[in-house]
């Protein structure tokens, strides 16, 4: 009778399965630590890529983000209506925008700040603001404001506090009453920086009528943002917001996507996105490499236990199941240590990015869709890789399977025979000769303990190349202390203004042309930077660090833009430029640089100024000072009027360092350090699968008088030399794909060159060469504890 | 039970080949206990693997009551071994990880109407050692373990594999007890194979084979009980 019970009671087979996989636990450990790491990435960072996903869409709906964003000189209140009356444009916001100086007391070099002008008693019909404390502005108080949360954390800066904005060399007071976020600068960056200045740089949001008034706005807008309804082309209300912008110095309208903070997050999220897919699969892909040699190592021993249990009537399938539930149940324990791991890590993650992404909640939650995937996923994997080892296992037909292995033929090896009857002694020979005896299973070892090394020099390497990327930017192309810009564009007159300020040694000026660039159907909008021929101060390099002239006529646009506008060498992009006389030129592309950091375009000066129609205007430059002089230097050029801001290469090195760095270490410890299981995972088990098959050989010749060393010999000096020749092997695969995880984690922002320096691939063989050290300890123990009878008398 | 004519056998071990059986003809009846003695390599074991569904001849003929099992696919053959053939094997093979029951437990949970473990170890003498490993128990007491696991399923047919190969006198003389009370008491037909000619002398007939051919064949008139058997 089949009670209750027995229901529930694993089966005999079962019970089989937990005992045996508790008898190889050691291997099963070290395949499910590998399986963990893959995961554990996977839900690091897909579960970030799903909260930051999902946190956004909240942010954008409950906010009511803008569809499109324009920015122009000055347009009459009476445009919006126009605006409105645009087909598919559902709510159009207007206001007045101003980028301003900050001194914020404390600090010595000038910050820089946007004054976002805010009805006086209502939201913002668009972008719509979320007051983390404080109150909102009172109608009254013109010199009210409410702070961008990250300024004031920085700073320190709690409600009744001041700060000072500068500008056209006023200073005016402003006093915060409240802490506010908004979905438009969830990164807020200096414009022409690449990493937010926490403590350089705020966003105020301040009563419209204060502002307008203060920079003579009244009646009037440099600044409009739009929604659109669900079905209304978004190219067509861009072009149509565009032609009525157009007179009023519009600066090309921009759709969400391409709205910096919108665009910066994007970017991670795609990124985020990749990494979880790319890396995670490069630890299966091990895993299940692993997992399909011990399995058919495991299977093997089993071959006896096999034949019995087919004949007392179990099926191929039954066994099949059986066999692959071993795998199954590996894989399955890894990934759910790799979930829980990858929650944690997650969490971590999170609050790295809410160092410089800014909601009013990022909360962490791992997705029970990317912890079942995880878990589904790497059994689906881990059985898949175990099915070649199972089916060649259970398709041995049960009265051969009866019969032991038949003995493997040995000859001498090919390395040894030169050499024969020399001094090569019995053990040496026995080790060229196993090697050689069972080609196949000595490439696949090689070829695992590679992939380990492999994986190591990816994960190293990515300490390097953050190196490589900040030297190359802040080293070789940066050789400015500061750059200064002009609230617009300039006479001469006020570079000589700059140029005679104490401490200035050297000055590169340049001019900055907003522009937007047409290639057939595809456009963008972007800023042309024109300097002389041959900068020497910001200079124009490409990834290999080669200098780029510029040609006396026609553009240099990086490599990327080339791509995101369509664009080669010789082929012509229409520019279109959006300030002054707005003139429309055809400009050829003479070469295309694959450089670091964004989306550029150059252009000598002399070949602006041709295009503008107009003299020598400036829009600011870069210039070293003197560090004697620097205190003195910040003082005076936040009082100039012509200023707008100031950028310090310090200040920015240090914010790189800070927020980029800081998430890159988690990214770069999570690899390294997973990549470290793998090495000893794999370098672990390939000792343990040739101590498994040769016991009893070893045993044998110990009874023959061998000494222990002898044997530790045989099977360490096998070990040793797979290890030897899997190092290079390893690094040129590590090369390869680490060349190919860069190719992924390239984007508009930021491009990353996979560099191998020495210092990383000894590093990575020296990690893979104490794995296998501690491996072969662990195994040398076994070995010397072998109980000889017991294993002779174990018929296999 | 069992009608096989004009089996042959040929297979390939590494470089050589081999003719295991060559044109044998034989025949088992209900109930009987038959012993099949010969030589090494004279062809028992590939005859038993035959019967038992475990192998497949090159050429000739096996009926099982109705089924022509030189005719049968894997499944068929699966089937016909779960359901109608009980092992034992020279080397017991009992799985080391799984207990005297649960080495039982095995057989007893895919198949009908099936004796409990507790039962058919019983019937061996083996009831005191029911959560004991392989290892913990000796080289007669885990054949006994196999043939109780052999017969758990009250197969119609026990196939036994020089059972007492790799056994001593005393303990061969007790595990042949066991397969002789099987056979006496629930009527299973029973084929054993062995070297060992005293221990045809336990048999209702005795089959002789060499080299792949049956040498001779002998209805006992006089079957001995197990233990007046001596070697």
């Amino acid at each position: 009778m089949v009670t209750w019970l027995d229901r529930v009671r694993p089966s005999a087979l079962n019970r089989k399965l937990w005992r045996d996989v508790w008898e190889m636990k050691g291997q099963a450990l070290a395949i499910a630590s590998v399986i963990a790491a893959g995961v554990t990435m996977y839900v690091t960072y897909l579960s970030n890529f799903d909260s930051l996903q999902r946190t956004r869409a909240d942010y954008y709906e409950r906010q009511r983000f803008a569809d499109v964003f324009a920015s122009l000189t000055r347009a009459p209140h009476s445009l919006a209506a126009r605006i409105a009356d645009i087909e598919g444009v559902e709510t159009v916001s207007t206001r007045v925008v101003a980028d301003v100086t900050l001194d914020v007391p404390g600090i010595a070099e000038p910050a820089g700040g946007r004054l976002v002008a805010i009805p006086e008693r209502a939201q913002p019909v668009l972008n719509g603001l979320y007051l983390r404390s404080g109150r909102w502005i009172d109608p009254t108080r013109p010199d009210e404001v409410l702070a961008s949360e990250m300024f004031a954390e920085a700073n320190g800066f709690r409600a009744g506090d001041r700060v000072a904005a500068i500008s056209n060399g006023r200073k005016r007071w402003l006093t915060v009453v409240g802490i506010a976020l908004s979905p438009e600068y969830i990164f807020a960056v200096k414009p022409g920086e690449i990493v937010p200045d926490r403590k350089r740089y705020g966003i105020f949001w301040m009563g419209q009528h204060a502002l307008a008034s203060a920079f003579d706005m009244e009646g009037g807008f440099n600044d409009v943002s739009v929604s659109i309804s669900r079905n209304a082309s978004e190219a067509e209300i861009i072009a149509a917001v565009d032609r009525l912008i157009e007179p009023y110095g519009g600066l090309g309208a921009i759709p969400r996507r391409l709205q910096i903070s919108a665009w910066t997050l994007e970017n991670e999220l795609t990124q985020l996105q990749t990494f979880g897919f790319i890396l995670p699969a490069i630890f299966l892909g091990v895993a299940v490499f692993i997992l399909n040699v011990a399995l058919t190592r495991a299977l093997a021993l089993q071959r006896q236990q096999i034949a019995a249990l087919k004949a007392l009537g179990y099926a191929n399938a039954e066994l099949a199941w059986h066999y692959l539930k071993w795998a199954v149940v590996i894989a399955a324990g890894g990934a759910v240590a790799g979930v829980l791991a990858g929650a944690q890590f997650g969490a971590g993650m999170t609050q790295l990015y809410n160092q410089y992404f800014r909601f009013p909640a990022l909360d962490y939650r791992l997705s029970l869709d990317v912890a079942v995937q995880s878990v589904v996923g790497s059994v689906i994997v881990a059985a898949l890789g175990a099915q070649t080892a199972v089916r060649r296992a259970v398709s041995v037909p049960p009265a051969e399977a009866m019969r032991p292995e038949p003995p493997g033929q040995y000859r001498s090896s090919i390395i040894e025979r030169p050499w024969r009857r020399s001094r090569l002694s019995h053990a040496t020979r026995m080790v060229l000769r196993n090697i050689e005896r069972q080609p196949m299973r000595s490439v696949l070892s090689v070829a695992g303990i590679a992939l380990a090394v492999a994986v190591l020099v990816v994960g190293f390497s990515f300490i390097t190349v953050m190196e490589d990327l900040v030297d190359q930017q802040f080293t070789k192309t940066m050789r400015q202390d500061a750059t200064v810009s002009f609230v617009r564009p300039r006479s001469p007159g006020a570079l000589h203004a700059v140029q005679h300020l104490l401490g200035v040694m050297d000055v590169e000026p340049f001019r900055i042309v907003p522009v937007r660039a047409r290639v057939g159907h595809r456009n963008r909008t972007l800023a042309i930077t024109a300097v002389g021929p041959n900068p020497h101060l910001n200079r124009i390099m490409d990834r290999q660090g080669h200098l780029v002239p510029l040609p006396e006529s026609g553009l240099v646009i990086s490599r990327m833009l080339g791509q995101v506008l369509g664009a080669r060498v010789g082929d012509i992009v229409q520019l279109e430029v959006l300030e002054g006389h707005r003139p429309t030129a055809d400009v050829r592309v003479q070469a295309l640089i694959d450089d670091v950091l964004g989306l550029r375009a150059y252009m000598q000066l002399d070949a602006v100024r041709r295009l503008l129609r107009e003299g020598a205007t400036l829009s600011g430059a870069h210039m070293t000072v003197g560090p004697a002089a620097r205190q003195r230097f910040y003082a005076e050029v936040k009082a100039m009027p012509a200023v707008a801001g100031v950028g310090l290469r310090e200040i920015m090195l240090q914010n790189f360092r800070e927020t980029m760095a800081e998430s890159m270490n988690l990214q770069v410890f999570l690899n390294v350090f997973f990549a470290g299981i793998i090495a000893f995972g794999v370098v672990y088990n390939s000792a343990r699968v040739s101590l498994s098959e040769r016991t009893r050989e070893l045993a044998s010749l110990r009874v023959r008088g061998f000494t222990r060393a002898e044997i530790s010999l045989i099977l360490l000096g096998e070990l040793a030399i797979l290890t030897l020749l899997a190092l290079p092997s390893g690094a040129i695969i590590g090369y390869t794909l680490g060349q190919l995880i860069m190719l992924a984690f390239n984007n508009e922002i930021y491009r990353i060159t996979f560099t191998l320096t020495a210092s990383t691939v000894a590093w990575a063989f020296l990690t893979v060469i104490a794995s296998a050290f501690l491996s072969g300890l662990v195994v040398r123990r076994r070995l010397d504890t072998l109980d000889l009878v017991a294993v002779l008398k174990t018929r296999e | 039970m069992f009608v096989a004519r004009g089996l042959t056998k040929v297979y390939q071990t590494g470089e050589v080949t081999v003719h295991a059986l060559r044109g044998v003809d034989f025949d088992l009846f209900p109930g009987e206990l038959v012993v099949l003695l010969g030589p090494s390599g004279s062809g028992k074991s590939t005859l038993l693997n035959i019967l038992g569904g475990l192998d497949v001849p090159t050429a000739g003929s096996v009926v099982y009551q109705d089924h022509d099992l030189t005719a049968a696919g894997e499944a068929a053959l699966t089937e016909y071994r779960r359901t109608h053939v009980g092992f034992v094997f020279q080397f017991y093979n009992l799985i080391p990880s799984l207990t005297a029951r649960e080495n039982v437990a095995l057989v007893t949970e895919i198949v009908e109407h099936p004796m409990t473990p507790e039962q058919a170890l019983d019937l061996v003498g083996l009831q005191q050692r029911l959560d004991h490993f392989p290892a913990q128990l000796s080289g007669g007491e885990q054949q006994r373990v196999a043939i109780a696991r052999a017969i758990a399923k009250r197969p119609d047919v026990l196939l036994c594999d020089e059972p007492t190969g790799a056994l001593d006198i005393a303990t061969g003389v007790v595990v042949l007890d066991a397969i002789e009370t099987v056979n006496r008491e629930l009527g299973t037909s029973t084929v054993v194979i062995t070297d060992n000619a005293a221990i045809a002398a336990m048999a209702d007939r005795v089959v002789r084979l060499a080299d792949g051919r049956v040498a001779g064949i002998e209805v006992n008139t006089r079957k001995r009980p197990v233990h007046e058997l001596q070697w």
